[in-house]
This record gives structure tokens, C-alpha cells and sequence, in this order.
């Protein structure tokens, strides 16, 4: 009994220390040595601390800022930006994306356009959607879709062209509809290329609603670096940068767990890391 | 003189074989404008209930014409009838395994088998415990709920053969199914499908590139010619049935392969 008991022990142990291997143990040893140094070097004087605040004095602003209903208020209006415009893109670029990949047709007539779009610098039209869509949220929406289109279409085409022909004909075989083609076959064989699409539009999607919010908005959070910056306040500037990272971490960790269910019969989907 | 009057009396009546291809012929369009004879013209009969396998050096049309039966390819001469009528007014339910087991791999072996079902659109319910039946049949019992990569090439293909059988199809068309296995592999499956042909009582047309597996299966062996493709002789095998690989050893069974590697080896190409 205690012997099963000391094995059952052991072999958690066993778990949760093989997990814990060099390269988790260099992670860590990088992370402790980045941080350690950066904090003395400014406690010792070797950086103003105006210039560059130490790490501790920015985790206690992100704390006072996440428990601040304004900054909170902030975090849902660039949010939701952000899941708008990305959900706007999705459901434009898979429906472009299908009709491109299935209609010889509409791949003529509408990829001169889409490369020459697509060779545009999103950013840089920011300005122009803000002039069009107003200072409110739907311009900051628009240029988040924008980035996110592109990303997504032309994974969206390569997915659907993938289909294996075979089971194409299999599905003929069977007298299948192209509608039944469409949802039983092509749809599941692209969900890899779709989720590697929404990997890189997720990230996108907070580089285009900061980039939005910095060109003309009274909210969110990219409007609040702007304000922390007009006054100096380098910690607060700081605080933001660490919530945004949180949140493009917290989107991206959210679509691989999606990807993860979606894709999981595909090799292309890695069990870690990027 | 008298012997052939008195065969000609005995001689079966006229009927309507299940299946017959008469004067079918294949013609592609190339990208260069010119044209490729695949199937020059192609007569011969399935009677129900029979195994039938075509053999013939590679490349000799023997897919187009398993495509042509099946409704996927339009013949671009002559007609195939079932049961005495044309293709386009009454078409069997047919039953397609490919040379690659062709499953969907974000479905399990249980929702690869059911696929016909869904698309057909039958009642789901007696769809499933048909899927689970032959499921069992084809010797996958407790793998309902694997996907197809964790199985061996062997059993991904009985999978696929489950499929095929899951619609009931009156006839089962097989284009080299075991054409992607080893050796020993394909020795077994080609017993378990004597077995299951056998149990489920179809009609199959079995291609391969395999002479001893289209003796060990067979009841009539059709034997290609190189491309353009035309029947060259409908060998008939009379070995007993049951048959098992100790048979393969026989002196009747090595008659055959050699007639039918003979006709070949006249086609000029093998």
C-alpha cells in the first residue's frame, strides 16, 4: 500500500519535474537575470528612474490600473475594437477567401486588386478612415478589420485550394452536393490555414486598434498612452504596454485553444510555443 | 458436327447480365489539342452476386473505365446498362474503395463510415447501427472511435471498405484497394474480403495489378491490353470455394496465373 502510494508519488513527481526541463530552466534563469538587472540598474542610479521606471514601481501602477474603473473602461472599448473588427474580417476574408479559391471567375477578376490592396500599408490609410468613419470606435474598427483581412484571405485561399482531390471524389461518388462538398470536405480541410490566418490577425488586431486610437480618440488605451505621455508619466506609459501585451497574450492563447479543437487532426498545429 | 448442334441446344437463353458495358470508349482531350485513347472499345458483362477483376498492364484505362461504371466519367462511345437499361434513367447504388483509404482524418472511423449516410441524407439512427455492423464486419470492432491516423494502412482500409458498404450498394467497385499494403498485409485483407464479399453477398469489380489476387479472388478474370485498352480473353476460374492461401500452392491455382501472365505478356507491355 504504501509502496503503490510512494510510486504513484514518485511518479507525479516524475510529471510535473519532466516538464520542468533545461529549456524551462534557461527560460526562467533569462527571464529572473532580464528583470533582476533592469531593476537594479535603476535602483542603483545607472538609469533615471523618469526614463526608465524600475519594474517593481510598474507593476504596482498596472495593479492601481486594473483595479481603476477607467482604465478598466479603457480595456473594453480597445477590446472590443479589437474582437469586432478581427470577427468583421473573419467572416469577410473566409467568404472572400472561398469564392476565390472556388471560382476561377471571381480569382480573375478580384486578385489584381487584392495584390495591389494588399501592397498598401494598412497604417498608413489610418488617417483616412479616421477622417471617414469619425473619432469614435467605428473608424478604430475599421482599421483593425483592415489589417486583419488580408492575413486571413490569403490563408483562407491557400486552405480552400488545399482540398485533397480524392476526397472530392470520394464525395462525388456519393452524389454529393457542392454545398455538402463544401461543408463536409473543403471547410474542416481549411480550418488549419484559417486558424494560422487568425494566429497572425490576432496579434494585428492590438497593433491596428493602438495605431487607430493613436491617430484621434478620446478612449482606450492607446489614447491613454498618448494622454500618459503628454504628461510625462513614464510608469503610466509603461503600465499600458504591459495590459496590451497581457491582452495580445490573452487573445492569442484563447485562438490556439480554439485551433487546438478545431485542427487537431492536423500536424501543422504544434502542442507549444509559436 | 452433331456435338456442336447438340451444345448449341443446351446453350443457356439470351439474359441481362446486372452490368454491361457495350462497345465503351474513352477519349481524352489533351492540354496540346491532340487526343489520348484511353478505353478503345471495351464489351463485357457483370452477372449479380459475381466477383469479377480486371487485370492489365499499367496505365491501360483500367481506372477510367471503373470511373465510367461508376457515373464519375462520362463513355465517350457505346453505353453501359444496368439491368437492361441505360445509365441515365437507373443507376444502382454503387459502393467505390479507392487505391488510399481516402478518410476524412478530423473524423473518427465511426463518423468516416457514417459519411454516406449524412450525405445521402437516410435516417441517421439506422445508419449508424448499419456503420457499426459492418464496421464489425470488416474486423474493426472497438476502433469506432479512433481517427484514421491512428490506424495501420490495412485497417484504414477496411475502414474505407466499411464506408463503401454502408449505403447497401448492390455492387462494390474496388480500384486496386490493396494496392498501397505490403505484401503479407495484402495477402490477409485479400482473404477477409473473400469473407466479407461472401457474408455481405455483393456484386464487386475489383481491379488490381496482382494476378494471384485476381485468381484467389475471382469467379472471371478480365485481361486488358495495353493502351488503348480493349479486352483481350475473360479467363473463368473454377477453383472451389471457399478459398483459402493454401490453395495459392495448387496446380489448378498456378494454371491460371500463368494463362492470365501468358495473355498479358502478349499485350506486349509488362
Amino acid at each position: 500500500m504504501t509502496v503503490t502510494a510512494m510510486s504513484a508519488a514518485r511518479g507525479g513527481a516524475r510529471g510535473f519535474l519532466g516538464r520542468l526541463d533545461a529549456s524551462t530552466f534557461v527560460s526562467a534563469t533569462l527571464f529572473v537575470a532580464f528583470f533582476g538587472g533592469w531593476e537594479l540598474a535603476v535602483r542603483e542610479g545607472v538609469m533615471p528612474a523618469f526614463v526608465l521606471p524600475s519594474p517593481s514601481a510598474v507593476l504596482v501602477q498596472v495593479l492601481a490600473d486594473l483595479t481603476s474603473a477607467n482604465t478598466l473602461y479603457n480595456c473594453a472599448y480597445t477590446l472590443t475594437e479589437i474582437l469586432v473588427g478581427f470577427f468583421g474580417a473573419l467572416v469577410l476574408g473566409v467568404g472572400l477567401g472561398a469564392l476565390i479559391a472556388l471560382s476561377p471567375m471571381v480569382d480573375k477578376v478580384l486578385s489584381p486588386y487584392i495584390v495591389a490592396l494588399q501592397t498598401i500599408p494598412k497604417v498608413a490609410v489610418a488617417p483616412i478612415l479616421v477622417i471617414w468613419f469619425g473619432f469614435g470606435i467605428e473608424s478604430k474598427i475599421v482599421i483593425v478589420a483592415l489589417i486583419d483581412f488580408f492575413p486571413i484571405l490569403v490563408n483562407a485561399v491557400a486552405g480552400f485550394r488545399s482540398t485533397d482531390p480524392r476526397q472530392i471524389l470520394l464525395m462525388k461518388s456519393l452524389e454529393a452536393s457542392d454545398w455538402q462538398i463544401f461543408l463536409k470536405v473543403r471547410l474542416p480541410n481549411a480550418t488549419p490555414f484559417l486558424m494560422a490566418g487568425v494566429y497572425i490577425s490576432m496579434i494585428f488586431s492590438v497593433i491596428g486598434a493602438v495605431v487607430g486610437e493613436f491617430i484621434g480618440s478620446a478612449q482606450g488605451l492607446g489614447s491613454l498612452i498618448v494622454q500618459r505621455q503628454a504628461g510625462m508619466d513614464v510608469v503610466g506609459v509603461f503600465s499600458v504596454l504591459v495590459i496590451l501585451t497581457l491582452i495580445g497574450m490573452c487573445l492569442n492563447f484563447a485562438a490556439r485553444f480554439v485551433g487546438k479543437r478545431l485542427a487537431f487532426w492536423s500536424n501543422t498545429e504544434s502542442s507549444s510555443g509559436i | 458436327m452433331a456435338v456442336s448442334a447438340a451444345t448449341r441446344l443446351v446453350a443457356p437463353p439470351v439474359r441481362t447480365p446486372f452490368i454491361a458495358l457495350d462497345g465503351v470508349a474513352k477519349t481524352y482531350d489533351t492540354r496540346f489539342g491532340s487526343q489520348v485513347q484511353a478505353v478503345e472499345t471495351v464489351s463485357f458483362g457483370i452477372d449479380r452476386g459475381e466477383f469479377v477483376s480486371i487485370v492489365g498492364p499499367s496505365g491501360c484505362g483500367k481506372t477510367t473505365l471503373l470511373k465510367m461504371i461508376g457515373g464519375l466519367l462520362e463513355p465517350s462511345a457505346g453505353a453501359i446498362t444496368y439491368d437492361g437499361l441505360e445509365s441515365g434513367r437507373k443507376k444502382p447504388q454503387l459502393g467505390i474503395v479507392f487505391q488510399d483509404a481516402v478518410l476524412l482524418p478530423w473524423r473518427t472511423v465511426l463518423q468516416n463510415v457514417c459519411l454516406p449516410v449524412e450525405v445521402m441524407r437516410r435516417n441517421q439512427q439506422q445508419g449508424e447501427a448499419l456503420a457499426r455492423q459492418f464496421i464489425e464486419l470488416v474486423g474493426l470492432k472497438g476502433f469506432e472511435d479512433k481517427y484514421p491516423n491512428e490506424l495501420s494502412g490495412g485497417m484504414q482500409q477496411r475502414a474505407s471498405i466499411a464506408r463503401a458498404l454502408v449505403t447497401e450498394p448492390a455492387i462494390l467497385l474496388m480500384d486496386e484497394p490493396f494496392g498501397a499494403l505490403d505484401a503479407l498485409t495484402r495477402e490477409y485483407m485479400a482473404q477477409e474480403l473473400q469473407r466479407i464479399w461472401s457474408s455481405a453477398a455483393k456484386t464487386v469489380l475489383f481491379i488490381t495489378h496482382s494476378i494471384s489476387e485476381a485468381v484467389f479472388l475471382s469467379d472471371r478474370v478480365i485481361v486488358m491490353t495495353a493502351r488503348p485498352s480493349r479486352v483481350a480473353e475473360i479467363v473463368p476460374i473454377d477453383l472451389p470455394r471457399p478459398r483459402d492461401l493454401q490453395m495459392t500452392t495448387s496446380e489448378a491455382f498456378g494454371r491460371h496465373v500463368a494463362r492470365i501472365r501468358k495473355l498479358l505478356s502478349a499485350t506486349g507491355e509488362l
